[in-house]
């Protein structure tokens, strides 16, 4: 069996594993969607009372919403096994078995689950970028779609790689730390608004060290078709999500460094 | 006195204790909450530097309100105790009826450390960080300024005193109803959605539409952080202070006279789990 084909075989059993709890499924899903609504409410309330964010209306400010919501609820969708890795594999000692497997750990860490409660952000995500995307005009163009599709692609990339460092640090820490957070959570909100808004440090931050913006607001500004008013060429944002993938690949090289390292709990 | 007052203070300062071994734990969430922090201020100042006409706050009180809302987020009532749901799942929950103490009494004691503890463990690194170092950082304008006045800092002490009265009294509604619900996840969810929005955590209440003022200045969840903090910066004048302090207190009385009653209901149908 190949690699795709056993990834499959995964998920499709992790998903009837889920149908069998139907009610904490709906449940957590509720919760999830509730978070993306009273996420994008906070952000009404605020155009209501000051009426602009320096130029950028709220359909585009919703349009950046909708779309790093989506974006993260796939990756976070297809990383579950990372996300986990400290409380399930690493404390146990369980993450012996994945090793004694002749498949790539990362394969079988990504198969670990394909957890439905996601949907809860995926969902609204998409609903958001949809509206966004009426209420703006914007034509329905080939080029446009592929764009968005390309920057969400990268960022599905972008968020992966974060679950894969924070399973990471399991080797070193054994529990999985809140410090992650930061950047995933943290990464969601500060991605639902544009970049020019925050301060120098945390826009170089987010462009040079972990690529959030390359893969949320560089190429949506060319989705948009609005001028950066931080003066980056066409070019530049439409290659930008590239960073993404580039990320992951660090990402896996440094899980492979601290797989070398690992040493079972034993118990 | 101290028959009656003794073992509550005995349960309180123990909870304390446990819940102070978590330091690495404790750092992770102060990094957290700093980040939070600095980017809810620069959205808000961002909308804020937008704005044309007269706001209902102006930006050092929107500051302020940031911070203390980090600074105090663990004493929000947004959740329940993993140890209480554990009792209440393995039925252990049965050898607190059989204390001599009065049960809700005791509760309170216990949910009132649960809530109390966290926030002084990140509170204080918080105020430092944010009304020192952000200063000598040169960052002057996104610090936390001093209380607005001796009066402010005064109603300010007082309103957190009843800011935790008044989440120990949530929380404990919220243990109450374990005895019915057993798992309580999806009420946590509710909870949050609730205590994170109309507490002010999320936008500053004054924010809201006007049209909705007068219903979120009557709902009790303000009194977890909008007052304090607004009391604290001066944007609740030193006048209305007092209005607003018996405005909390009426609420806290309430909440526990509901889960007294809800309790007594809830023990004499309640069914004991494990074996």
């Amino acid at each position: 069996m190949n690699a795709a084909a056993l990834l499959l075989r995964y998920l499709a059993i992790s998903l009837r594993g889920q149908l069998q709890y139907r009610a904490s499924f709906l449940m957590a899903a509720l919760g999830n969607l509730l978070n993306c609504l009273i996420e994008l409410a906070g952000i009404w309330v605020l155009f209501d009372r000051f009426g602009n964010l320096s130029g950028w209306s709220f359909a585009e400010v919703a349009f950046f919403c909708g779309t790093v919501n989506a974006t993260y609820a796939i990756g976070e969708l297809l990383a579950t096994g990372f996300d986990q890795f400290g409380t399930l594999y690493v404390k146990t000692g369980d993450f012996d078995r994945l090793l004694l497997r002749p498949r790539s750990t990362v394969l079988q860490l990504a198969g670990h689950e394909l957890s439905l409660r996601r949907l809860g952000r995926l969902l609204p995500g998409i609903v958001i970028v949809v509206v966004a995307w009426a209420a703006l005009d914007l034509p329905l163009e080939g080029d446009r779609v592929g764009l968005l599709a390309f920057a969400m692609a990268g960022g599905v990339a972008f968020f992966f790689a974060l679950m894969v460092l924070q399973a990471t640090m399991c080797f070193w820490t054994t529990e999985s730390l809140e410090l992650m957070n930061i950047l995933t959570y943290g990464g969601v909100e500060t991605a639902s608004y544009p970049l020019p808004i925050y301060h120098r440090l945390f826009r170089r931050f987010f462009t040079f060290v972990v690529p959030l913006a390359c893969i949320g607001y560089f190429p949506i500004v060319a989705v948009l078709g609005v001028d950066d008013p931080l003066g980056t060429s066409r070019m530049f944002q439409v290659a930008a999500p590239l960073a993404g993938f580039a990320f992951l690949g660090v990402a896996i090289g440094v899980w492979q460094l601290g797989v070398r390292r690992y040493t079972s709990t034993g118990s | 006195m101290s028959t009656t007052i003794g073992p509550f203070v005995a349960v309180v300062s123990a909870r304390y204790r446990t819940l102070l071994q978590y330091r690495a734990a404790a750092f992770a969430g102060f990094a957290t909450q700093l980040f939070w922090g600095a980017i809810r201020l620069m959205i808000l100042a961002a909308f804020f530097a937008a704005a044309t006409e007269p706001q209902p706050m102006d930006l050092p009180q929107i500051v302020a309100y940031v911070w203390l809302g980090q600074a105090l987020l663990g004493m929000l009532p947004w959740n329940v105790d993993a140890d209480f749901r554990a009792q209440v799942r393995d039925g252990t929950v049965a050898y607190d009826l059989l204390r001599p103490l009065d049960l809700y009494s005791y509760w309170f004691g216990r949910t009132l450390a649960f809530r109390v503890a966290a926030p002084t463990l990140r509170g204080i690194p918080m105020v430092l960080f944010s009304m020192v170092l952000l200063p000598l950082a040169g960052l002057g304008d996104w610090a936390l300024t001093p209380p607005a006045s001796a009066i402010a800092f005064a109603g300010f002490l007082a309103s957190l005193v009843l800011a935790a009265m008044l989440a120990t009294a949530v929380t404990l509604l919220a243990h109450i109803s374990l005895l019915w619900t057993i798992s309580g996840v999806g009420m946590d969810r509710i909870l949050t959605v609730l205590v994170t929005v109309f507490s002010g955590l999320i936008v500053p209440l004054p924010l809201f539409p006007d049209w909705l003022q007068p219903f979120l200045n009557g709902q009790p969840f303000r009194g977890l952080a909008d007052v304090p903090y607004r009391i604290y910066s001066g944007n609740i004048p030193p006048g209305e202070i007092a209005g607003e302090l018996l405005f909390t207190l009426v609420w806290v009385i309430v909440l526990v006279l509901l889960g007294r009653l809800i309790l007594l209901r809830g023990v004499r149908r309640m069914v004991v789990q494990g074996g």
